[in-house]
């Protein structure tokens, strides 16, 4: 899963904007409490990256996610005590003591495992939609050190995947096949870990002679337009912020799991308008098709 | 004229390393000469240009004394970074010089750490894609660039900020015949129109000596020759024929000089001496006994004395039927040591990579595969070796297939040269005295030789040997010897199967050359026939001969025996 500019509003809009977009989805997922409006949200970052033409690579990390959402709000179940509605009594079960599964517990783990795949899902769509080179410039006017390292992690891990691959189709080659099994694959980490110092070495003898380490705080970048779709990015992503503060300080959509089940602050409509409200903000965006090509 | 790089008694021996790798060197490169560094590997060429861009000592660290000045910059004194506005520099390995993931920033990045602002950054990415001709790649994403292109990029990084002085080393070894020369002519126009100096360290010297104005040759850290390049040629050719090109050792066999430093120079002094290899008769076998003089004794180790068809009177060079595909008769199939069967390769969502190719490959025959990058040279030894399914065809095997990739050090698992292969196949090798010492401590050759140790180390020999570009980087002595050991499978029974870009190789080690594009041959026959009648398929001998020899001691066979009947007429 990495970055590839391709035709859609998101990839059109300069790292910022796209980046300020994605942590704001990902930042009212954290921030939000109702399952009506988690599961909104989690609608939303699929119709984003939908949007964005990367519905596939984003729908993977979504599902791929899924099943551990799952095991969280089993693992909360079988470790926490509070709730009153129990739906059913284990006894003593080591290394837990006294186990009584509670509605609230499950619901609880089932919010929190929601809430993680949402901010997975939104920091997909920020992986293969914003453009990685815009964004070490942004980060080279706040820290070029950190931008530096930045630069080489992002370039070392394609590298020493091609390395591991290389060697492995080596290791095939090889009359006693390098081994079987576990062994195998071992002898293919340590040759690859091998390489990485050498490789790091290229990577960074290459940053040298392209005059990285005279790079200026500030010189990067700058002076790009602001296009209509990084002007809309901006904006949305001010607006879920928005949203999202005036939500907790109102307070509007709020749900309390312990010791009962319980929606506050206008419950379910609340919580369903405040679904709608995000949707108009944080898509409309995305209907803007006028410039977007590579 | 003033010097644009600078060197005074130079010495410089790695961190940890036993002897200096440069010993005293002194030397200037005048702004706006175009040098070529020469040499076999290991004689300090690329510390010398590690030195230049200042990598040496301040990347390197190490033992440095003496004096290297760029563009009047004391490299003691400044970094490579500094040193990088004045010097442009390119490695080998296009996909460690490629940073980030979008052309156009790769090109706008060496700017931006400069400073410069953002109508110049913008400006400076504009001439640097248009002079180098990727101005369409801007917006394409590094990771799905071939290495050709990889490599002009990397070059554009290098240039985009217009140094004086580019550094290049080994910038061809990993391109096809095309891009490669491709690259000298680019860099041949940075020099002649722009006025770029540029030293380019390099093996393959007929390709960019009729460019350059000058020729240094390192030996053992230390400045073995330093002259013109006809003047090179003549020294080379007393002290040092493995640095001779095709065409000067040519010539010097048939006891012409004085040198040519190119194709052309050497067809118009032939010329002027009245020898017209276009004459219909002109097209001769080269056999040894046709040979003259002393030249025919050695013919049987230029090429084993192989005869250049004679092309049908009138026939454009290349159009014989010798080097036509087809497609092998069943008998054909069953006996070969390996037989590709309407192979087809067809990538999901992609491009089909090989496209029904139908090849049989006899017991002890040795063939080279070539093509541009892309053509499916390497997917084909690929398929051989069992490390990809075909999608539609079949591949039959006589045996074991024992496949040497591209970078030798992908096969090392161990640490000792003991452990990676049996003690008979590092014998079988040559390798039995280094079987204590760590696989990454032994010199590129012997590398390359433990690598094949392991690929061929199993009860059962070989019935194929496939080898991968395996003359990347090598200097023409560790050619010479690499071919010998393969004709040695050969002699033993194993198909020997190469994938390369070098033609000059090509004709020495293989009796049958395969030419592929698009995924399947488009020419296929006798080395002779396939090499003599391409423009860039073809060895710099039979560039000047017009395809009637391929190597040099044949092309020299060739000029006595038409000197010969020039005088008689």
């Amino acid at each position: 899963m990495r970055y590839r500019r391709r035709a859609s509003p998101l990839h059109a809009a300069r790292a910022a904007a796209g980046g300020a977009w994605c942590s704001a989805l990902a930042a009212a997922a954290l921030a939000a409490e109702h399952p009506v409006v988690l599961v909104g949200l989690a609608a939303i970052v699929l119709a984003g990256a939908a949007g964005a033409g990367v519905l596939r690579e984003v729908g993977r990390v979504a599902a791929w996610m899924a099943p551990w959402a799952v095991v969280i709000a089993v693992v909360n179940m079988l470790v926490v005590r509070q709730g009153f509605t129990i739906l059913a009594r284990l006894g003593e079960v080591p290394p837990f003591g006294q186990v009584d599964l509670t509605l609230e517990a499950l619901v609880y783990g089932s919010l929190f495992g929601l809430r993680l795949l949402v901010v997975a899902s939104a920091f997909a769509l920020f992986t293969v939609a914003v453009d990685p080179d815009d964004l070490l410039r942004v980060l080279r006017r706040a820290s070029v050190r950190s931008a530096l390292a930045a630069t080489l992690a992002t370039r070392l891990v394609p590298v020493l995947a091609a390395d591991a691959r290389r060697v492995e189709e080596a290791r095939r080659c090889r009359a006693d096949h390098g081994g079987e099994g576990a062994a195998a694959r071992v002898a293919v980490l340590r040759a690859v870990a091998g390489n990485a110092l050498d490789r790091a070495l290229d990577v960074a003898a290459t940053l040298e002679v392209r005059g990285y380490g005279t790079a200026r705080r500030g010189s990067a970048g700058g002076g790009r337009p602001w296009s209509r779709h990084d002007r809309a990015f901006a904006a949305s992503a001010a607006a879920i912020v928005a949203l999202t503060i005036a939500s907790r300080v109102a307070p509007i959509a709020g749900f309390e799991t312990y010791p009962e089940l319980h929606a506050v602050a206008g419950g379910t409509p609340a919580a369903v308008a405040l679904v709608l409200a995000y949707a108009v903000v944080a898509l409309l965006p995305l209907a803007d098709r006028r410039g977007i090509g590579p | 004229m003033s010097a644009i790089l600078e060197l005074e008694g130079v010495t410089y021996t790695y961190a940890g390393a036993q002897a200096p790798s440069l010993r005293g060197i002194s030397l200037a490169v005048e702004e706006g000469e175009m040098v070529v560094l020469a040499g076999r590997s290991a004689g300090g060429k690329s510390t010398l240009l590690r030195a230049a861009s200042g990598l040496v000592p301040h990347f390197h660290g190490g033992a440095f004394a003496g004096t290297v000045r760029v563009g009047g910059l004391d490299t003691r004194e400044h970094g490579p970074a500094d040193l990088a506005r004045v010097a442009g520099s390119l490695f080998q390995d296009p996909e460690s010089q490629v940073v980030l993931t979008t052309v156009r920033a790769e090109l706008a990045f060496p700017l931006e750490n400069r400073g410069h602002g953002p109508a110049a950054v913008a400006r400076g990415v504009e001439e640097a894609a248009l002079a180098l001709g990727i101005a369409d790649l801007l917006d394409r994403a590094t990771t799905e660039l071939s290495g050709g292109e990889l490599q002009r990029v990397a070059l554009g990084a290098a240039l985009a900020g217009r140094p004086q002085l580019v550094l290049l080393d080994e910038p061809t070894s990993q391109l096809d015949p095309v891009a490669g020369d491709e690259l000298i002519w680019l860099l041949r126009r940075l020099n002649e129109e722009w006025g770029t100096t540029i030293l380019l360290a390099e093996h393959r010297l007929e390709r960019c000596l009729a460019a350059a104005d000058r020729v240094i040759v390192m030996a053992d850290g230390g400045v073995a020759c330093d002259a013109a390049p006809r003047d090179f040629l003549r020294w080379a050719g007393a002290g040092a024929p493995e640095l001779q090109t095709p065409a000067a050792r040519m010539f010097r066999e048939a006891g012409l000089t004085p040198p040519p430093t190119g194709g052309k120079e050497a067809r118009l002094a032939l010329r002027r001496r009245g020898i017209d290899l276009e004459a219909p008769d002109a097209a001769v076998t080269t056999d040894a006994t046709a040979a003259p003089g002393d030249i025919e004794g050695r013919l049987n180790h230029d090429g084993g004395g192989s005869v250049v068809p004679r092309r049908p009177e009138g026939a454009p060079v290349g159009a014989e039927d010798l080097s036509a595909p087809r497609r092998p008769r069943r008998a054909e199939r069953r006996a070969a040591a390996l037989s590709f069967d309407g192979v087809w390769h067809e990538r999901r969502g992609g491009a089909a990579v090989l496209r029904g190719v139908d090849l049989a490959i006899a017991r002890g025959e040795r063939v080279a595969l070539m093509g541009r990058n892309g053509a499916g040279k390497s997917t084909l030894l690929r398929h051989a070796a069992g490390l990809m399914a075909p999608t539609r065809g079949r591949i039959r095997t006589a045996g074991r297939v024992a496949l040497l990739l591209q970078d030798p050090n992908d096969y090392f698992l161990h640490e000792r040269v003991g452990d990676e292969a049996s003690a008979p196949a590092l014998a079988a090798v040559g390798l039995e005295h280094v079987a204590d010492r760590h696989p990454r401590d032994l010199s590129g050759g012997q590398r390359q030789r433990l690598a094949l140790a392991i690929v061929l180390d199993a009860g059962e020999p070989a019935a194929v040997i496939g080898l991968d570009e395996p003359t990347r980087g090598m200097d023409r002595a560790a050619k010479a010897a690499l071919t010998e050991r393969l004709a040695t499978f050969a002699a033993g029974g194993a198909a020997v199967v190469v994938a390369t870009h070098d033609p000059e190789f090509a004709a020495e080690v293989a009796d049958r050359v395969v030419l592929l594009a698009d995924g399947r041959p488009i020419a296929d026959g006798p080395a002779a026939a396939v090499l003599a009648g391409g423009w860039y398929f073809a060895t710099e001998t039979a560039r000047v001969t017009g395809g009637r020899a391929l190597l040099p001691l044949q092309g020299a066979a060739l000029l006595a025996d038409r000197g010969r009947a020039e005088v008689g007429a």
